[in-house]
């Protein structure tokens, strides 16, 4: 019974494929395709509308205000009114834009982050597709996001979205380094780039109690929040927004964009949000495993989300507590602190390893870090004192 | 169903490199040679070289294209000035034509039915680059560790 209501999207897509037994082999492939990807569609476009009100609604919270509470109950319906809005909406495209690479960025854009989310396992048997490199193909895939944000920004003609653009790339390549980095050692540890195994290598309980996944783990935690911070930057969120910094350059990229386009970006942020986190998830936090053995009752899809749930809430708090960092600041932090970090993660995961994956080589990681950790705070500290602000003026 | 899948991508791979030589703006060809690029890593993952399909966007889709449209953002006015026929780049392009076409019509290895291998695996790529290849990937990965350094020195502010 609980593994039937486990296996419920997995024996239901089989039961549709069964109608088709006479069909060619090839036919029966491409409509087994068809129906992934309709259902990650279905899913995540469902979950971005979900979210864009319940991020309205828990900034709200932390500001001290009610939020949307006008459209439906509680303010839910409002997605709907927005996507007619945004339907209805003007698509203005500027006299000097390049009009073929203006309308190609939002496509694009939205395109590889649908593509992104289609290796992550979602619960057991549940993978979109799996292939041999699945990890490799999220960052290959993901990659050409920077060739998006550019078109958006050349292709509008503007000097915001080309400072905006430039910015987006700058920060994207900066912390894709840190962000693939502190990958490296999960891949290493289990010895496969292919979504499934990782998750099938965080699959027991030390001791029948602690779950064995990564973030458990010295090295584990440490490449968690580093790979948190670097997701946090891929998708453009606050603190690190500063390519769509509104009080400096209007929208960044997205300036020239109206209507529907401007809502494709929106998605495809926050697709790129779900798909990082869904990733982080995999990796870090034991994909679809249950955090305790008497909970694997409750289906894996269900933790799968749970996790992601709770990820995308650290999302918005994070985007409630903290200001916008300056561009330098956010250099200087990738390349100074992220970067040195992530190669000790490596260096701890290696410790872990050969000192037997027990108690031992816990603490010998945990030291690892430690030091460089202080190391890295001694030698980055500035000696800079707080004091009143001095301000500059034209004359 | 996989000559099917050869034909539409070799027609697209085609057209998007032909483009990309003939296109009147510079970041338009930019663009298209991504595209071609695609088409490229398209037939890898035909053959089942998943890995270097793979490896090919990373590396061409994420730096290479964005270094180009980069370069050309940052150094020339894009005027669209016609300059003529090329003949240097013509003969130049027969040359390579001609090169390959006799290397390939002398190969006599050509089996028509390929002998049946094992996947080619990220595992035994990776086992290959550190056994047999292990000397060659240490000198790329200091001379990548070198060009790194060059080109933090060049961008170092001086000290006033």
């Amino acid at each position: 019974m609980i593994k039937s209501i486990d296996q419920v999207f997995v024996n239901a897509k089989h039961w549709l494929l069964s109608w088709l037994a006479g069909w060619p082999n090839w036919a029966t492939q491409v409509v087994s395709s068809l129906i992934n990807i309709l259902a990650l569609l279905a899913v995540f476009l469902t979950l971005f509308a979900l979210l864009s009100v319940l991020e309205r609604k828990i900034l709200a919270r932390i500001q001290n205000r009610y939020g949307p509470n006008r459209v439906g109950p509680f303010g839910l319906f409002q997605p709907i009114a927005d996507g007619i809005k945004m339907l209805i909406k003007e698509d203005i495209v500027p006299v000097r834009a390049d009009k073929i690479v203006h309308f190609l960025a939002p496509v694009l854009i939205a395109a590889v982050a649908i593509l992104t989310l289609g290796v992550i396992p979602y619960g057991r048997n549940m993978a979109p597709f799996t292939i041999d490199c699945g990890i490799l193909f999220f960052f290959a895939v993901g990659s050409a996001t920077e060739l998006a944000v550019f078109m958006a920004g050349w292709g509008s003609n503007n000097k915001f979205s080309m400072l905006g653009a430039m910015r987006a790339i700058a920060q994207m390549i900066s912390y894709e380094l840190p962000l693939i980095i502190t990958v490296l050692p999960v891949v290493m540890v289990v010895g496969s780039l292919t979504a499934d195994r990782i998750v099938a290598a965080q699959g027991n309980y030390t001791y029948g109690l602690i779950p064995r996944w990564f973030a458990f783990t010295p090295w584990g935690m440490a490449a968690f929040i580093l790979f948190f911070i670097s997701g946090l930057v891929e998708s453009n969120r606050t603190p690190f927004d500063v390519p769509e910094g509104e009080s400096e350059i209007v929208a960044g990229h997205m300036t020239e964009y109206s209507g529907f386009k401007y809502a494709t970006f929106f998605m495809a942020e926050y697709l790129g949000m779900f798909a990082i986190s869904g990733l982080a998830v995999t990796l870090f936090l034991g994909g679809w495993h249950a955090p305790a053995h008497a909970l694997e009752f409750i289906p894996s899809y269900v933790w799968f989300f749970a996790k992601l749930s709770a990820l995308l809430f650290v999302y918005v708090w994070v985007r409630g507590t903290l200001p916008r960092t300056r561009i330098d600041q956010m250099m200087n932090f990738a390349w100074k602190f992220m970067l040195p970090m992530a190669f000790t993660c490596i260096v701890a995961a290696a410790v872990w390893h050969y000192a037997g994956r027990g108690l031992r080589g816990w603490l010998w990681s945990l030291l690892v870090i430690a030091i460089v950790y202080n190391g890295l705070s001694i030698l980055l500290d500035t000696k800079r004192k707080f004091a009143p602000r001095v301000y500059r003026f034209a004359e | 169903m996989n000559g099917a899948a050869f034909i539409v991508i070799a027609i697209s791979t085609l057209a998007a490199a032909l483009a990309a030589a003939t296109l009147r703006k510079l970041m338009h060809a930019a663009l298209s040679f991504a595209v071609a690029l695609v088409g490229v890593a398209a037939f890898f993952f035909l053959l089942g070289a998943e890995f270097v399909g793979l490896a090919l966007v990373f590396i061409y889709i994420g730096a290479v294209a964005v270094l180009i449209v980069f370069t050309i953002l940052l150094t020339r006015r894009d005027t669209g000035k016609d300059h003529g026929f090329n003949w240097a780049g013509a003969i130049i392009a027969v040359a390579v034509f001609g090169g390959l076409m006799w290397a390939i019509l002398k190969t006599q290895s050509l089996v028509i039915v390929a002998p049946h291998t094992p996947a080619l695996t990220v595992k035994r790529i990776g086992v290959a680059l550190m056994t047999t290849y292990v000397w060659p990937l240490q000198c790329v990965g200091l001379l990548l560790t070198a060009a790194l350094i060059g080109a933090l020195i060049l961008v170092l502010e001086e000290k006033q």
